[in-house]
């Protein structure tokens, strides 16, 4: 199509920004604008790179590139995008400019290489982001996946909380467990494909009907780095040390990006390479969801700090989008990656709004909030519509995704939808909850006197994320047409067909 | 009747070379003004490595072949080998000669044969003595190592074991600071070392008592063929490997590697850790790939186990380590563990993935020592964990270049470390050794642990202690940062050298 490699500038821009931050002189003082302007230029890239892509194409992969890396390995440098790669490129580079300017008096202008160090991990972070959702090859997949670990690493070990060293450890040691077990699978893999010097390209590996205990063995490898990086039941318990040591620009993109790979991954490797396995492992995978869902969502209730209350929703949330993706059905797939971007959006919006309260009282303990209303009535409003949309209200942007995977699980396992369903209920239950005992109440005088409500820089930090709730809960058919083609395309992989409607045809549109 | 034995001098000129330059400078010891030895002997031994280096790659390369009467070989892995071991040592002779504004080396004592604290040191330290003798003993030890690999005869082997090994021991115990730890380190060193070496040449007698020979070639073809002495062959074989796992430091004879490594000098333990080991693995191809290669189904289960035994204590006493040294020297009983997962695997995938992960191991090893020689705490070095902390902020490049190397070491990708990870685990996996591949990433992620927490340290930690980062001369920067470079560019574009290494791996027989 074009012969502009756009995925690789898309890449190299922010990582190259990110270079250039290290080695201006210390105390660079324009850190947080160059950064900022890197991110901006990043998400025109994407933008353009995004137009090149057409949507009526079915669901092959677009905007490829293949170069020789390792040959020896078998390894390519090889980027492209399906709809689910590019809708996830895109949350990613409206997220990070986004983050930037929420970071934006993190950590303070001292003259020393703090907030150079700040700003560049960030750029890193999101080059690599791109990189995991745009490789098309299983070692750089790999790759990326556990490089990107060591920009979040110092995130939150370096600028978190006063507990970060702790939570960073617990963070990187989950992950990378996972990651290498996922590395023995990625080697066993070569094995089992045609080898050769390309033999890594994921089109290369997938279709070959592998069977047997290799195949459920290398599923395994391959899945459980993917459950603890999405977090599910019972892999999650890095999560919320990790979500409330964060800062909360630090938490948007670990919990509103980076875990989205292990979903991503689930789709694009668990189920096209291993369609048997997949099949094997659907039982077992889509109780721990249901499991994630109920448990994620209680435990949430049940928080008195509001950026673990947060990361819990969080894990409910992915209980979702994995039990989406596992039912297998067109509806419930499409669902699930149209519920990975909105819960990008809509966990962003949560600990961005969750982290100005913090910064406002001091304390992220929910009990030391109340009648803030009065206090900061456009906070608190944001909180509201924020809480609204992770409780799936109708003309909001979860809604369309939480039906959609709910109708289309129900179409093959009518028992996993109702159970799951009531995750819905529970979700109305610790949102209304945490906002009434934040917002409403009698107005505390001696905090109102001394607090401002949302700045302007606040107000261009929570203007996109409103404008997505809205845009993607009245109009998502566009989304939805970049989505469908890719999902159709990894149903085939599996082998599945929708089941055919036993009643009437009613009710299997989102 | 004996035969003056052919010997093809272009083929074995990097050790002529290496070896006279090693004389020479002994000569220099008793003929220069101790004022003047510093800065000749440096250049005397850089001359002669960077020498060497140029005979391996345009002399020797083009020689290839077996010569003095079938007891040496140079052939693709003995090249490599040796340009790799010059390579280290170059680097690591550069981070022995730091003199931080002195006169002399700073890491070695100016007295080696004085009693700590008596007067005798005082007077030579008075006087201005030297220890300048570090730097022949470097470059006889460097020639034995790359004898080592190059041997083809079991007791020429022997021999070279004895070259590389006798120096190292003397220098060992020749530390500035905390001399007693020094000495008894280079004791122990020497003890458990001529143990070992018993062992090896026990294991030699054996094999010449079953095959008649001690040439690998002839006892190669024994195998298979010579029933009489059946008994003898893998008993010579595991006593063989006995003194060869002794010196990579394979469990369970690792026992002298974290006192030795913590007791010698900071940028002798660097140049020991790297070279010796990649000196004895070289040493091992040769042995297990050309020598009883036929015999493989006997010795290949025990090596296995050595090796997941190796991976699994390493990686798990690395985690209760609170000095710097000592994390890095069980850290190099791990990686032991991983060369060898890469080296049972047997076929030329066997010998590249070792010698590719020889060569990501070592540039991350010395110039990661190098920085542990520059962290002081009122003028000794400061190796305990507690006295890290903080330095993030007050060395910025130290720390981020000691941190980046504790990822390759972790194994993190693009670093050499994994490609070098990857490389072996995938020479294993493809041969059926699955399960040692588990074993091994158990084994990363259990390092991991305590990698990151000293980049915790480096970087989260307060900042409470006197510990100073000094600034080092040129000759350190360049070891550090050609280091540094190395492991990067293993990370990013390791495919020409994993070429190289793939192509080198074809052994003479």
């Amino acid at each position: 199509m074009s012969d502009v490699p756009w995925l690789s500038i898309l890449l190299a821009v922010p990582a190259l920004g990110a270079l250039a931050l290290v080695l201006m002189p210390r105390g660079f003082a324009r850190a947080r604008e160059f950064a900022l302007g890197v991110s901006l230029l990043t998400l025109v890239l994407a933008v353009l790179a995004a137009l090149q892509f057409t949507v009526g194409s079915g669901g092959e992969l677009q905007l490829t590139e293949v170069y020789s890396w390792i040959p020896q390995f078998g390894v390519s440098f090889a980027l492209g995008v399906d709809g689910i790669a590019l809708s996830m490129i895109l949350l990613s580079v409206i997220l990070v400019p986004v983050c930037l300017v929420a970071a934006w008096n993190d950590v303070p202008a001292d003259g020393t290489r703090r907030l150079q160090g700040y700003v560049a991990w960030m750029l890193l972070l999101e080059a690599m982001m791109i990189g995991v959702f745009a490789a098309t090859d299983v070692f750089l997949f790999y790759v990326f996946f556990e490089a990107m670990l060591v920009p979040v690493y110092f995130l939150i070990g370096q600028y978190g909380g006063p507990d970060r060293a702790r939570a960073a450890t617990k963070f990187l040691l989950y992950s990378l467990l996972g990651g290498l077990i996922m590395l023995v699978a990625v080697i066993a893999l070569y094995a089992e494909g045609p080898g050769g010097t390309d033999g890594f390209l994921l089109a290369n590996l997938t279709g070959l009907e592998i069977g047997g205990v290799t195949e459920k063995l290398l599923f395994l490898g391959f899945f459980i780095a993917f459950a603890i990086k999405a977090p599910m039941f019972p892999v999650h318990t890095w999560l919320p040390h990790a979500a409330t040591e964060a800062r909360p620009a630090t938490a948007v993109l670990l919990v509103g990006v980076l875990d989205k790979v292990g979903t991503f991954g689930m789709l694009r490797f668990c189920l096209q390479m291993f369609p048997e396995a997949s099949r094997w492992a659907t039982p077992v995978v889509l109780v721990l969801a249901v499991v994630s869902i109920i448990y994620g969502a209680l435990l949430a209730i049940g928080q008195k700090d509001m950026m673990r209350l947060i990361a819990f929703t969080s894990i409910s949330h992915f209980g979702f989008i994995v039990m989406g993706i596992f039912a297998m059905t067109t509806v419930s797939q499409t669902g699930s990656t149209l519920y990975m971007v909105n819960h990008g959006f809509t966990t962003a919006a949560l600990f961005l709004v969750a982290g100005m309260l913090v910064a406002r009282r001091g304390s992220r303990l929910i009990a030391d909030y109340g009648g803030w209303q009065r206090v900061t009535p456009l906070i608190a409003g944001t909180l509201l519509l924020s809480g609204l949309s992770a409780l799936s209200l109708p003309g909001l942007n979860a809604f369309v995704s939480e039906f959609m995977v709910i109708v289309g699980t129900f179409q093959r396992y009518p028992v996993f939808a109702i159970v799951g369903a009531t995750g819905v209920i529970l979700a109305a239950l610790y949102i209304l909850l945490w906002y009434q005992k934040i917002a409403t109440g009698p107005k505390p005088e001696e905090v109102a006197a001394r607090t401002h409500d949302m700045s302007v820089r606040e107000k261009f930090v929570i203007a996109p994320l409103i404008a997505a709730f809205l845009v993607l809960g009245f109009y998502p058919k566009p989304v939805l047409d970049l989505l469908e083609p890719a999902v159709t395309t990894t149903l085939q992989h599996v082998g599945v067909t929708d089941p055919a409607p036993t009643i009437s045809a009613e009710g299997s549109e989102g | 009747m004996f035969d003056v034995p052919e010997i093809d001098y272009l083929a074995i000129l990097p050790l002529i070379i290496v070896f006279a330059g090693g004389l020479i400078g002994c000569l220099l010891e008793g003929f220069l003004h101790r004022s003047r030895r510093p800065n000749a002997q440096l250049w005397l031994s850089i001359v002669t490595l960077v020498a060497a280096l140029v005979a391996v790659v345009w002399v020797a390369r083009d020689n290839q072949g077996i010569t003095a009467a079938g007891a040496v070989t140079i052939d693709g892995p003995t090249l490599l080998i040796q340009g790799l071991v010059l390579m280290l040592s170059i680097i690591g002779l550069l981070a022995m000669s730091e003199r931080l504004g002195g006169t002399n080396p700073d890491a070695f004592t100016q007295a080696g044969v004085s009693v700590p604290g008596s007067v005798e040191e005082a007077d030579a330290v008075r006087l201005g003595g030297t220890t300048t003798e570090v730097y022949p003993l470097t470059l006889l030890s460097v020639g034995g190592m790359m004898l080592f690999p190059a041997s083809n005869d079991l007791l020429l082997m022997f021999i070279a074991l004895e070259v590389l090994s006798l120096p190292l021991y003397v220098l060992s115990g020749l530390a500035r600071r905390r001399r007693l730890l020094s000495q008894e380190a280079s004791l122990k060193y020497f003890l458990l070392g001529a143990f070992s070496s018993a062992f090896f040449l026990f294991g030699a007698v054996l094999l010449y008592g079953y095959a008649g020979s001690m040439r690998l070639d002839v006892i190669a073809e024994a195998i298979g063929t010579q029933t009489v002495m059946d008994g003898l062959l893998v008993p010579g074989i595991l006593l063989l490997a006995v003194g060869l796992l002794f010196k990579v430091g394979a469990v369970p004879f690792h026992s002298w590697v974290p006192d030795v490594y913590q007791g010698a000098p900071t940028t002798v333990t660097g140049f020991m850790a790297a070279c010796t080991k990649v000196a004895a693995f070289g040493a091992m191809l040769r042995l297990l790939y050309v020598g009883v290669e036929a015999a493989r189904l006997d010795w290949q289960p025990v090596l296995a186990a050595v090796a997941a035994v190796t991976m699994v204590v390493g990686a798990v006493l690395t985690i209760v380590q609170t000095d710097v040294k000592r994390i890095l020297a069980y850290s190099s009983i791990a990686h032991a563990g991983f060369v060898l997962t890469g080296l049972i695997a047997m076929q030329q995938v066997g010998a590249s993935s070792t010698m590719f992960y020889l060569m990501a191991y070592g540039f991350m090893t010395i110039p990661a020592f190098a920085l542990v020689a520059l962290v002081r705490s009122a003028g000794s070095e400061a190796t305990h964990i507690s006295q890290w902390a903080g330095l993030g902020q007050r060395a910025p490049w130290m720390a981020a270049a000691f941190s980046f190397l504790l990822l390759a070491f972790a194994g993190i990708p693009l670093t050499s470390g994994f490609t070098g990870k990857f490389a072996v685990f995938a020479a294993a996996i493809a041969n059926d050794y699955a399960w040692l591949a588990v074993i091994g990433v158990l084994a990363s992620a259990v390092t991991a642990y305590i990698y990151f927490k000293l980049i915790v340290t480096l970087y989260f930690g307060d900042r409470k202690n006197d510990t100073v980062v000094v600034t080092p001369s040129a000759l350190t920067t360049f070891a550090v940062v050609s280091g540094v470079l190395i492991t990067l560019g293993l990370g990013i574009a390791p495919a020409p050298l994993l070429d190289l290494a793939a192509n080198a791996a074809h052994f003479l027989r």
